[in-house]
């Protein structure tokens, strides 16, 4: 099988896995990052949204070998700073319910929010509307970028 | 400690927010084997042979079981044993799991499961529930003699004469869909044979104790044999109890038979062809009144889908038929309900419980005969309604409780300004591209579960040496915030703070039986339980310490981690009392049992108490029609419901949020698309789930009056929010086009959003 280095939250992995491998079984299964969740494998729903160079991608559509050489940034890339003003934004208006999508959702706000600093509710709902949430959690999912577009802006 | 009230909190928030949390997919044991299922192509068809050695030489492959591999008994059901853990005589349905292939590896199992040849023999298939209660119609389970599930009936007053003394009788006809719940974990389950001989299961199921049937059943041991142990749930909504607690089964048997670890991980495929789902309704509806607007009688006929096996069918068209008339009081009813065995997708529990497909009904009819009399349609409501001391339709009277339907109607008539918004509707007439409507609906509901079965619950409260607190309750965690719930009401019982307190994660054999986390019960019941352990637990410290504190033990209060005596004049802190406890041989410990209020029913006749309290709720919905296109665009809701009391704000107005969202992919947008027995969409790709896009702004007001048979004065708010919301949409898009819908999900043609007006 080839051999691909995936830079996955901001470290090198060698992986030996077939070249159309989906980037998510990569992460879960390799590399045991299971932040990262599997809710259609089509990339339907994003539960499996990570960052590739800045952008959500979905990982469970996107071949391992297509990854490669690109920065990759999951759910526990984003733990692993201290303070994160998304994931904090996240805890504060307690947006959690079941959780199982909330990953995909803070690195689709996160991606959100390197585009546009300051989104309206309208431009979150559009941005936003690739991750589905059957909880309902999208009017705290909103509440929540606009605070951590506050707490990034350097507002209290 | 948080102000929860105001901010909320929850136990496992920063879990769930930085990936730390680990659903049951993200367990890995060694040595763990992976199985997954194999179905067939047929609907309904004789299972003649499953021929397996081909899978069982392809590589990797450890196993492949079919039927005949189940040491226990291969049928069980909640309430007939006709669910099968492998299809055995017959295919039923397209979901129908044949034999289930074991491998090293995931991809291994795949690989194999391909090379399973099923030899079946094609039966003609009975696809239409009405068609079902024929006399020549195909028997979908021969043994059971008829395509009969179950009927339920209400007899009330002289339906005759109720129709005689009418002057207005309307008779509509409504059809509902099959629906997905649509979790966004699909079903996994992973099992451990333990070496002290206990199957360990875990998985993504919302009922521990009903699952623990399942797998004790399949494996044929006594269910303290079986150790069911609660994970964080990716979503249930009702739907991961049968079907998912027999992949928890399949998945318990490899790991007996084979003495390894098992996992089985379910596809979103397979998950949306075998899950259950919300049951299609045919609703024949009369209802006969007096020019006046007074609701005489009501007579209706209502045909339920259940799909090829019985699951919980008895117990969703019994809440239907309880609740046949919505909170109106009428005086002459005759209800007759039937659910009914198809070769369709099974159908089951999901959040509502045969109530959304009745509400639509009755919030939309009643709308129908408002202006057929020429009066205001909230006065027809307000004229029927329940009130304080009223009987409902199966006999019972309305006093144990506050009765507040017309509180909560008034306070969303109010808030979203509805007369006059009304006012502004369209009609079907107007001159820009977009028609206006306001809608809104109404209804009642009967709290837990009422005379579907035995209501109890526990909660253990088990201090520790050092003042810190394990909690232990019968409910389960789905994700609604159950354990965070339980903590705070404890927070509040014991008077101290949240932090000390550890929700035990929920095992089936550490807490007795508590029942399923179902019907809107968590809080109500598991709160309950809570509530009276902590009272229990208050006086077994009280007794000890009230000499001390120079009172009896009824007056010590228990306030920010002290025990006060009388008068404020001496006190004790908790964590002092408990560590000397342990020194007196006394452990600080409490069971607390909370058992429901006894109903009582007569199925012959349907009269009764039927649930022990009940909650009020109203909603209304603002939205716009396109005339070109009929795309609906919905602007604004408001949601009022009585909770009696609110735990956590944050968590409670979450469930407005996620009820109403749900409802109104219910209303607009979701539809399994049956078609010869399969499920036209096989992903997520056209089956539509509410976006945010498709949402209104929406508001929730919370009414809380107390309700004293609650330990806590809690009831219930996770279905009650699901269940108007299809006929507040309804009705908007009447008041906007003119238009009045039947059938679910509502289809709106450009030709039907221009010829309205009334």
């Amino acid at each position: 099988m080839p051999q691909y280095t995936l830079n996955v939250n901001r470290k090198d992995h060698v992986v030996d896995v077939a070249a159309d491998t989906p980037l998510l079984w990569v992460l879960r299964e390799t590399l045991g990052l299971t932040g990262t969740k599997y809710g259609c494998g089509q990339g339907l729903c994003g539960s499996c949204t990570v960052l590739m160079d800045g952008e959500a991608v979905r990982s469970c559509s996107l071949a391992v070998a297509d990854a490669a050489g690109k920065s990759i940034i999951t759910i526990e890339g984003i733990a692993e700073e201290k303070d994160h003003p998304v994931v904090k934004a996240w805890l504060e208006e307690e947006v959690s319910q079941c959780g199982y999508c909330q990953p995909g959702q803070i690195l689709s706000a996160i991606a959100l929010l390197k585009q546009k600093a300051n989104p309206t509710d309208a431009e979150i709902d559009e941005a936003m509307s690739g991750v589905l949430c059957r909880c309902g959690t999208y009017p705290r999912i909103r509440k929540a970028i606009h605070r951590a577009a506050q707490l990034k802006g350097g507002g209290q | 400690m948080p102000d929860v009230k105001e901010k909320g909190w929850r136990n496992d928030a920063y879990a769930k927010v930085t990936g730390k949390a680990k659903y049951s997919d993200d367990l890995k044991f060694v040595n763990m084997l992976h199985a997954v299922p194999v179905y067939s192509d047929y609907v309904h068809a004789k299972l003649v042979q499953v021929h397996t050695a081909e899978a069982e030489a392809s590589p990797g492959v450890v196993k492949v079981l079919t039927s005949r591999d189940v040491p226990g008994s291969n049928h069980f059901g909640q309430i007939i044993r006709d669910f099968r853990i492998f299809a055995d005589d017959k295919i039923r349905y397209h979901g129908d799991v044949v034999a289930m292939v074991v491998a090293e590896t995931r991809a291994q199992a795949l690989q194999a499961a391909a090379r399973v040849r099923i030899e079946a023999e094609p039966l003609p298939a009975l696809l239409d529930a009405e068609e079902a209660l024929r006399p020549d119609a195909i028997l979908v389970h021969e043994n059971h003699g008829s395509n009969i599930i179950n009927t339920h009936h209400v007899r009330r007053g002289d339906i005759e004469k109720g129709f005689a003394v009418s002057e207005l009788i309307l008779e509509r006809v409504y059809e509902t869909q099959f629906i997905e719940h649509a979790y966004m974990e699909p079903e996994v389950s992973v099992c451990l044979p333990r070496p002290d001989g206990v199957m360990e299961v875990r998985g993504s199921m919302q009922h521990p104790f009903s699952t623990r049937r399942f797998v004790a059943t399949c494996l044929g041991v006594p269910l303290a044999a079986v150790e069911v142990v609660g994970m964080p749930l990716g979503g249930g909504f009702g739907g991961k109890d049968d079907t998912a607690a027999i992949v928890c089964a399949r998945t318990a048997l490899a790991a007996r038979l084979l003495n390894r670890p098992v996992k089985m991980a379910y596809s979103r495929e397979w998950s949306i062809r075998e899950s259950y789902k919300r049951h299609p309704y045919r609703v024949y509806y009369k209802m006969g009144l007096t020019r006046t607007g007074e609701i005489r009688a009501v007579q209706c006929k209502i045909i339920a889908d259940g799909g090829a096996y019985c699951s919980v069918t008895p117990w969703v068209t019994w809440r239907s038929t309880v609740q046949c008339c919505g909170p109106y009081a009428v005086e002459h009813v005759h209800c007759d309900t039937w659910g009914v065995y198809t070769n369709n997708v099974v159908t089951g529990a999901m959040r509502g419980f045969g109530s959304p497909q009745m509400n639509f009904v009755i919030e939309s009819i009643i709308e129908e005969a408002a202006a057929e009399l020429g009066l205001p349609a909230i006065e027809l409501r307000r004229r029927n309604m329940v009130r304080q001391g009223s009987v409902t339709i199966t006999g019972q009277k309305l006093d144990n409780h506050t009765v507040s339907m017309e509180q909560v109607l008034d306070t969303v008539f109010q808030e979203i300004g509805y007369e006059k918004k009304l006012g502004c509707c369209s009609h079907g007439q107007g001159d820009g591209e977009e028609l206006y409507g306001i809608g809104l609906a109404m209804s009642y509901r009967g709290v837990s579960l009422g005379a579907e079965g035995v209501d109890f619950c526990a909660a253990i409260i088990n201090v520790q040496a050092d003042g810190s607190v394990i909690l232990d309750v019968g409910v389960h965690e789905n994700g609604q915030g159950s354990e965070t719930a339980m903590s705070l009401i404890l927070a509040q019982e014991l008077g101290i703070d949240l932090d000390v307190i550890h929700y035990k994660r929920s095992s089936t054999s550490t807490i007795p039986d508590s029942g399923t986390t179902v019907a809107s019960r968590g809080t109500i019941m598991g709160g309950g339980a809570v509530a009276l352990a902590a009272r229990e637990l208050k006086l077994k410290i009280a007794k000890l310490f009230a000499a001390e504190l120079d009172c009896a033990p009824e007056e010590v209060r228990f306030v920010a981690n002290q025990l006060i005596g009388k008068d404020e004049k001496k006190s004790l802190p908790f964590a002092e009392a408990i560590r000397r406890m342990f020194q007196m041989q006394q452990f600080p410990y409490a069971l607390g049992v909370y058992r429901a209020p006894q109903v009582t029913w007569d199925e012959e006749i349907g009269q009764g108490n039927a649930y022990f309290t009940w909650v009020y709720g109203c909603q209304a919905v603002e939205l716009t029609v396109n005339k070109t296109t009929g795309k609906v665009k919905l602007l604004n809701a408001v949601a009022c419901h009585d909770v009696g009391k609110a735990i956590n704000n944050t968590m409670l107005v979450g469930q407005f949020f996620g009820g109403m969202a749900m409802g109104t992919g219910y209303a607009l947008h979701e539809d399994l698309n049956v078609v010869d027995g399969k499920i036209s969409h096989g992903n997520l790709n056209r089956y539509h789930l509410p976006r945010a896009l498709d949402l209104p702004e929406m508001k929730a007001v919370v009414v809380e009056n107390y309700d004293a048979v609650s330990p806590t004065g809690a009831k219930s708010i996770g279905e009650p929010t699901n269940e108007i919301m299809a006929p507040a949409i309804a009705n908007a898009i009447f008041h906007a086009t003119g238009v009045r819908h039947y059938k679910l999900p509502i289809k709106i043609t450009a030709q039907d959003s221009t010829k309205g007006g009334r």
